[in-house]
């Protein structure tokens, strides 16, 4: 553990980025009694890069909304290397209201390196899509908990982030665009990624200093592949805990400390 | 370098061009450049003046080009009716980017603005209303703290004092020197914007070119109105970026607004010189309505 902590913000990405770093698909099996995945968005289609259903912790009934990297190169063709459509947003909209509807919490797993980007994208309303999710999610009346597990991807990444607490994986990062992205659009050179890493403030550590996360989830020596079932037995328990806090807290409470929690993000002077 | 790099071409699209260049340039008929304007959909090239005097819209295309924010204020609010708010509210640096502080104090004194909106409260034709105006000269009006702090208390005191709020959008999008931070303001703004709709009041959004990146996937999408100036880009990813991603060659009209028209995200397109009359009669209509 303090090991890790030494890893620079590149090792971290290279981390996230390791082809054998867990998904959603290795955790769902550990960290769930069971769980019946839903399709469809209702209004276009099914999105394979955001899975969405009914699942139970520990005898709780929750939502469970997660962003799907893929194992291989055939689950990536259907996860889009986890790089949603609008459709995904929308399908992830509508089962959290459904999990309201039946007072159930929603528990969002992030992992994209960012919305996708194209033609499709744009024709179906990728900038609405999103933005629709961080208002309705910000006054959904039910909990919300996020968890970062590998990638946390700009608005693709936050559009399944507006949550009453957000837990980071301690090697994933989370970002306004990726680091590459970074440097390409303030240095016009994609290739100095590693000085962005430096210098964009993305680790997990980070996340706790501004504001933006509440709890660092610890990783097994070397990484959450390393030893899977320990990791998902990490994330388990902080679900499990933080559940039982939010579960009791009156919903008008819950809904404004969610949004006093976004409400103090920013720096400025006066 | 690269940052200097950007906003010289943002002035340079924006403001024509400066006369040093001119002054440079040894060709026989010397025109300062910033006298003509060359439109960037239709790419005629016209005189300024003939620009400006047909309201910054493109007199063989209709394009809608940029106007500053006082210019707009002060096309849209009723003479003498606008007071600001936060009027002197400056970005910190939550990053600590190199040179951000720099950047800023230059184009603060290049463009008179503070940051790249100015929210504040006005009538329009007698409407009392909250607004908000981005002015892309400013970084190409990214949204870092300022503008997220200065957009949700715009909400909030129109949520509190039971007022329509009106947005003009203008953005490249998240404010990259601000890291996380700026990535967080569209959560924050879209929550205030969920606290005024509760309340039953009103929310304008008019798309301005260019509406793009975090600024499309948050608040400018969430208006119960949409408005699109005509031919101005509207889009959530970057052109280039899709470009990329496709290997080809894009439509002219990918991302205009007449695109988003077509494909459903906006309710009407309106001309610059309607946009007064026409907020004017939404606003009227809206006055019994909400959660009285």
């Amino acid at each position: 553990m303090e090991k890790l902590n030494k890893l620079t913000p590149y090792e971290r990405l290279e981390v996230v980025r390791h082809k054998g770093r867990p998904t959603i698909r290795d955790y769902i099996p550990l960290i769930f009694d069971e769980f019946w995945e839903m399709h469809g968005d209702r209004l276009y289609g099914d999105d394979g890069a955001i899975m969405g259903g009914i699942a139970s912790i520990s005898g709780i009934p929750v939502t469970v909304i997660a962003e799907v990297k893929g194992r291989n190169i055939n689950e990536n063709k259907d996860s889009n290397f986890a790089m949603p459509h609008p459709e995904g947003y929308r399908k992830a909209l509508r089962l959290a209201k459904q999990a309201e509807k039946f007072h159930r919490p929603v528990i969002c797993f992030i992992d994209t390196p960012g919305a996708f980007c194209g033609v499709e994208a744009e024709k179906r309303g990728q900038g609405e899509a999103i933005a629709r999710n961080l208002m309705e999610f910000m006054r959904l009346r039910t909990p919300v908990i996020s968890v970062v597990l590998g990638e946390g991807g700009s608005g693709g990444a936050l559009a399944l982030g507006v949550c009453d607490e957000l837990a980071v994986l301690e090697n994933s990062i989370y970002s306004v665009i990726s680091p590459r992205g970074f440097a390409s659009i303030l240095w016009k050179d994609a290739g100095r990624e590693k000085e962005a890493c430096s210098i964009m403030k993305i680790t997990a550590e980070d996340m706790l200093e501004l504001g933006v996360a509440e709890k660092i989830i610890e990783e097994p020596f070397g990484g959450a592949h390393n030893d899977i079932s320990q990791t998902a037995e990490n994330i388990g328990e902080f679900l499990y805990k933080t559940l039982h806090k939010k579960m009791k807290i009156d919903i008008d409470v819950l809904l404004n400390e969610r949004y006093t929690k976004f409400r103090k993000i920013g720096e400025f002077i006066e | 370098m690269g940052l200097e790099e950007l906003f010289n071409v943002v002035k340079v699209r924006l403001n024509g061009n400066d006369e040093e260049k001119t002054e440079k340039d040894d060709s026989a008929v010397r025109v300062p450049d910033n006298m003509l304007f060359k439109c960037p959909r239709c790419l005629n090239v016209i005189m300024t003046e003939e620009l400006e005097k047909n309201l910054r819209v493109c007199p063989e295309c209709g394009y809608h080009a940029r106007l500053t924010a006082p210019e707009r204020i002060s096309l849209i609010a009723d003479k003498d009716s606008f007071s600001e708010f936060d009027a002197d509210m400056l970005s910190a640096n939550p990053i600590d980017f190199p040179d951000y502080a720099e950047k800023q104090q230059k184009l603060r004194e290049s463009t008179g603005l503070k940051d790249a909106v100015i929210t504040g409260e006005c009538t329009i034709r007698g409407e009392k209303c909250v607004i908000g105006v981005m002015d892309s000269r400013y970084m190409m009006a990214s949204m870092g703290s300022v503008v997220g702090e200065k957009i949700t208390r715009a909400f909030e005191y129109a949520t509190e004092n039971r007022l329509p709020i009106i947005l003009f959008t203008a953005s490249g999008g998240a404010r990259m020197q601000e890291g996380i931070v700026s990535l967080m303001q569209m959560a924050k703004t879209s929550g205030a914007a969920a606290r005024h709709s509760d309340a039953g009041l009103l929310y304008i959004t008019v798309m301005t070119d260019p509406t793009t990146g975090g600024v499309t996937a948050s608040f400018a999408s969430l208006g119960d109105i949409i408005i699109a100036e005509p031919k101005v880009l509207i889009g959530f990813a970057g052109r280039r970026v899709i470009e990329g991603t496709i290997k080809q060659r894009l439509p002219d009209d990918f991302q205009s607004a007449e695109f988003m028209l077509e494909h459903g995200f906006a309710d009407m397109i309106v001309e610059r010189k309607s946009m007064r009359r026409t907020i004017a009669h939404i606003l009227k209509l809206h006055k019994t309505g909400g959660n009285a």
